[in-house]
């Protein structure tokens, strides 16, 4: 819930605070049509108040008048809304042009979406979850796709959004202009946690947005300092695994508790009725292939992280979990 | 009106001697469940829309309860999801779609025609039970562990969900062919069942709107029913369509759709067009502003919203030559819908406005629908429409012309048509109370949503930050204000058609020929054939001397 803090800030009263190179456009324009239509809604609405005021029956006896239409103000009220209309569709045009395209030197990262987290690929390899890092006043494209059913990836404070869609790349960019912290929202309805499944963009100096990447190639097992355990406490937390399981005894957030999932000797009972040892082939298999043994009491809802995990990676979480007891 | 009239006073005084009234003419429930008359079909759906709207209204007031704060009040997340869900399906497919022609357009239609009945009356009995038993589907949804998918059954989540999908949709698939049925009956009814001297020319425009709606019902139904049944059989043999687990494409389920879903925005405010020419004609004593204008607007309206269902996917991944193609068609139907605000707003200059309650509802109309409408433009314009897509801005502009417009028309024409329905009159006090209280609960209640959802609020959310607290509250607050003049309403109606004043045959002095028979009408409408011999606006105060300088 940390997020929620961070958006209460600036903008103005219809749109929220202008951080990317599109926003001044998106909101001049949006400001263009509201005050259109402010201006058509005041004439429409005064004038029926008016007709309503000064044609209200008086008597039995009133009469009205036979007009049945006028050629020419019908035309006319055709035309310039007509006219009006055409400047709305062409500086959208534009503008929306412009969001299709990035730059071609526009820092590339992956984003992938999945129930409820996001998770964030980086040029030099390393990941993290829910939290977007970017340079400032540098063009960012952001290639996305899903492991399960579609999101959408949202950015209120630059003005971009796109829909994220299993088994197809889609993309988005834009150019960060002040540094601070912008809410990442989950836009296309994705099931019980739609709500949670939120981020964080940081916009950072060069200086700190390349001391960041260097943190997040950190998390190499086989490097100096860092433990397997370690390493897989990590990925736990940049895979999005947090916003399913907790770690604390008993605590169901959607998927059961991990701990003591893989205490020693420990026996789990399954929803198809079986029980098997929760040894490391069971949490193995329970990551890349989440249905095949559902814990008794709980749906399948978990998609695989087949293709994303694997190696030393995959040994890292499933001694992490081990070692939660 | 005299001329009008001379054909069927003597009828009316013949009428009440040898003919019963419709309501009576018949007695005990298989009279009523078995019968073909329009009339009695029509009062069945009438309640049985209420009856679903009841159902979608509490669905909504739970929505909003819970948002009242940031976490949870009442429910748990499925729950809420279920809640939303339930509200949307219940309100579009068992409530808007349906809405006005099978409950008005059922009754009113052939009356204004001058005709005994609709064309195939079998076929319109048949119409209701279909609603019924797609209504039934509904239910058992609910009863068997409820629909989490929200209305638009989006793929791959339908796909997955382990919620009961199929009997959702296959209760959709069912009620598609009760608008079917309505639209053929409609269409021939109108083509082949009019009084003599009711030419195209003479035709009421709820008459044009219902022709417009019907095209729409019979040529798009038939594309959801497909899509309902790939659904189906994606997920119970397992082929893959739009599932990308099993090879199929998600967006390809978007297209299919909305192809049929947003021609049927137009099967839902068509016929409230339709309700709003007719009231505000006879309320204000004057002939339409435009009648051609108003009749063909709608034809075209209805075949461009064939054209532009991809402006629901600007952001979906379709490519970005469509969503210009799509954005420009979406402003081509602006123009048409223009025009008939204007008319109707121009009709009542030099008017005689009588403040009836129907004319209250019309004024409310005018208001909300126009909110309605030009907030559409933002979301037709593409630039803006990344921003605003699937925000509360959205769930507010929609909900304008669907609630504001649609649902607003049918309590305006409900109200008005009421003496003709029942033969009894409803207390105006009331009702001009419930047009207040509507008013107010619903611009609290869905204004503060266009608030939210530009400052970035998404739709379907259960959580949501503390910036947008205050507007969430003012918003349940308004919805209990809405809710509150919607029993009004229903207050009104039951206290008027059980206790009401015995209702003239004509108590608007209307020309269309539904006023012409007895309120309320025999069992075969008319006890002879009625004549047509002036339009349906040609209203005895219009006075040609007061024509503006150098018209005729």
């Amino acid at each position: 819930m940390q997020t929620f803090s961070l958006i209460a800030r600036g903008g103005s009263f219809w749109m929220p605070e202008q951080a990317s190179t599109f926003a001044a456009n998106t909101d001049a324009l949006f400001y263009f049509i509201f005050y259109l239509c402010v201006a058509f809604f005041v004439g429409l609405m005064g004038a029926t108040g008016y007709f309503a005021w000064k044609y209200k029956k008086r008597s039995d006896d009133d009469r009205t008048s036979p007009i049945r239409g006028n050629h020419k103000l019908e035309i006319l009220w055709s035309v310039i809304p007509g006219i009006l209309l055409l400047v709305m569709f062409g500086w959208g045009f534009v503008g929306f042009r412009d969001m299709q395209v990035a730059p071609t030197n526009a820092i590339n990262i992956y984003i992938t979406g999945q129930k409820w987290s996001w998770t964030m690929t980086y040029p030099n390899g390393g990941e993290d979850g829910n939290t977007l890092v970017v340079p400032v006043n540098e063009p960012v494209k952001l290639t996305m796709s899903s492991v399960d059913v579609l999101h959408s990836f949202f950015v209120p404070a630059f003005r971009v959004k796109r829909d994220v869609i299993p088994n197809r790349y889609t993309t988005l960019w834009f150019e960060a202009t002040i540094e601070g912290e912008y809410p990442i929202y989950c836009t296309e309805y994705c099931g019980d946690r739609h709500s949670e499944m939120l981020g964080t963009v940081r916009v950072v100096s060069r200086p700190e947005y390349e001391e960041y990447l260097r943190g997040l190639a950190g998390c190499d097992p086989n490097a100096a300092g860092d433990d397997l355990v370690a390493c897989g406490e990590k990925l736990f937390s940049r895979l999005g695994c947090t916003a399913c399981h907790s770690v604390t005894p008993g605590v169901k957030i959607v998927g059961p508790s991990l701990h003591g999932a893989g205490a020693p000797g420990r026996q789990v009972a399954l929803a198809d009725g079986r029980t098997v040892p929760a040894d490391e082939d069971y949490l193995r298999q329970s990551i890349m292939d989440p249905n095949a043994a559902i814990v008794e009491g709980f749906g399948p809802q978990m998609p695989t992280f087949a293709g994303r995990l694997d190696g030393v990676n995959l040994t890292a979480v499933i001694e992490y979990i081990k070692s939660l007891n | 009106m005299a001329s009008h009239t001379d054909t069927h006073d003597g009828a009316h005084g013949a009428g009440h001697d040898h003919h019963e009234s419709y309501l009576t003419a018949k007695r005990g429930l298989k009279s009523w469940l078995v019968t073909v008359d329009h009339k009695r079909i029509g009062v069945m759906y009438l309640i049985a829309l209420m009856i679903s709207f009841f159902i979608g209204g509490v669905a909504a007031l739970l929505v909003r309860t819970e948002l009242l704060n940031p976490t949870r009040d009442i429910a748990a997340h499925a729950v809420y999801n279920q809640f939303f869900t339930l509200h949307g399906a219940v309100m579009v497919f068992l409530f808007l779609v349906p809405s006005i022609p099978a409950s008005l357009g059922n009754i009113i239609l052939p009356l204004m025609l001058g005709a005994k009945d609709v064309a195939f009356p079998k076929m319109n009995l048949a119409s209701f039970y279909f609603y019924v038993a797609g209504a039934i589907f509904f239910v058992a949804t609910i009863l068997l562990g409820g629909l989490d998918t929200g209305w638009t059954f989006y793929t791959p989540y339908s796909t997955q969900s382990g919620t009961s999908v199929i009997t959702a949709t296959f209760g959709a698939f069912i009620l598609g062919f009760s608008s079917i049925f309505t639209g053929i009956n409609f269409l021939v009814t109108i083509h082949k069942m009019r009084a003599p001297g009711l030419t195209w020319g003479r035709l009421p425009l709820f008459v044009w709107a219902l022709y417009a709606t019907s095209l729409i019902q019979v040529l798009a139904t038939p594309v959801i029913a497909i899509t309902l049944l790939l659904l189906i059989v994606e997920r119970t043999v397992g082929i893959g369509i739009f599932d990308p687990a099993l090879g199929g494409d998600p967006v390809l389920f978007q297209h299919f759709f909305w192809f049929y879903s947003h021609p049927v925005v137009y099967v839902m405010i068509l016929p409230g067009f339709g309700v709003i020419s007719e009231l505000v004609t006879t309320h204000s004593r004057k002939g339409i502003f435009g009648y051609w204008a108003i009749a063909i607007s709608s034809v075209a309206i209805a075949f461009i919203g064939f054209l532009v269902w991809g402006h629901h996917m600007f952001v979906a991944g379709q490519s970005a030559l469509a969503a210009t193609v799509f954005s420009f068609l979406t402003f081509a139907v602006a123009v048409p819908t223009a025009i008939k605000v204007f008319s109707w707003i121009a009709t009542m200059y030099k008017g005689s406005i009588r403040f009836t309650t129907p004319m209250w509802y019309t004024l409310v109309f005018l208001f909300l629908f126009s909110i309605g409408g030009l907030t559409g433009l933002f979301l037709g314009t593409l630039a803006v429409d990344v921003h605003m897509h699937d925000t509360y801005f959205v769930v507010a502009h929609f909900h304008y012309v669907m609630m504001g417009g649609t649902f607003i028309a049918f309590l305006a024409g409900t109200y008005h048509w009421f003496p003709k329905i029942t033969g009894k009159m409803y207390n105006e006090r009331l009702g001009a109370i419930s047009a207040l209280l509507v008013f107010i609960g619903f611009n609290l209640t869905f204004f503060t949503q266009f608030i939210m959802g530009s400052r970035g609020m998404p739709r379907r959310y259960y959580t949501y930050a503390a910036e947008y607290h205050i507007w969430h509250q003012l918003s349940t607050l308004g919805s209990y204000i809405l809710a509150a003049g919607l029993f009004v309403v229903l207050f009104t109606w039951v206290k008027g058609a059980r206790s009401g004043a015995p209702a003239p045959t004509n108590p608007w002095q209307g020309m269309s020929l539904e006023w012409q028979t007895a309120s309320p009408p025999i069992e075969h409408n008319f006890a002879e054939q009625p004549i047509c011999r002036v339009g349906p606006y040609d209203f005895p105060e219009i006075d040609e001397r007061l024509a503006p300088a150098g018209k005729h």
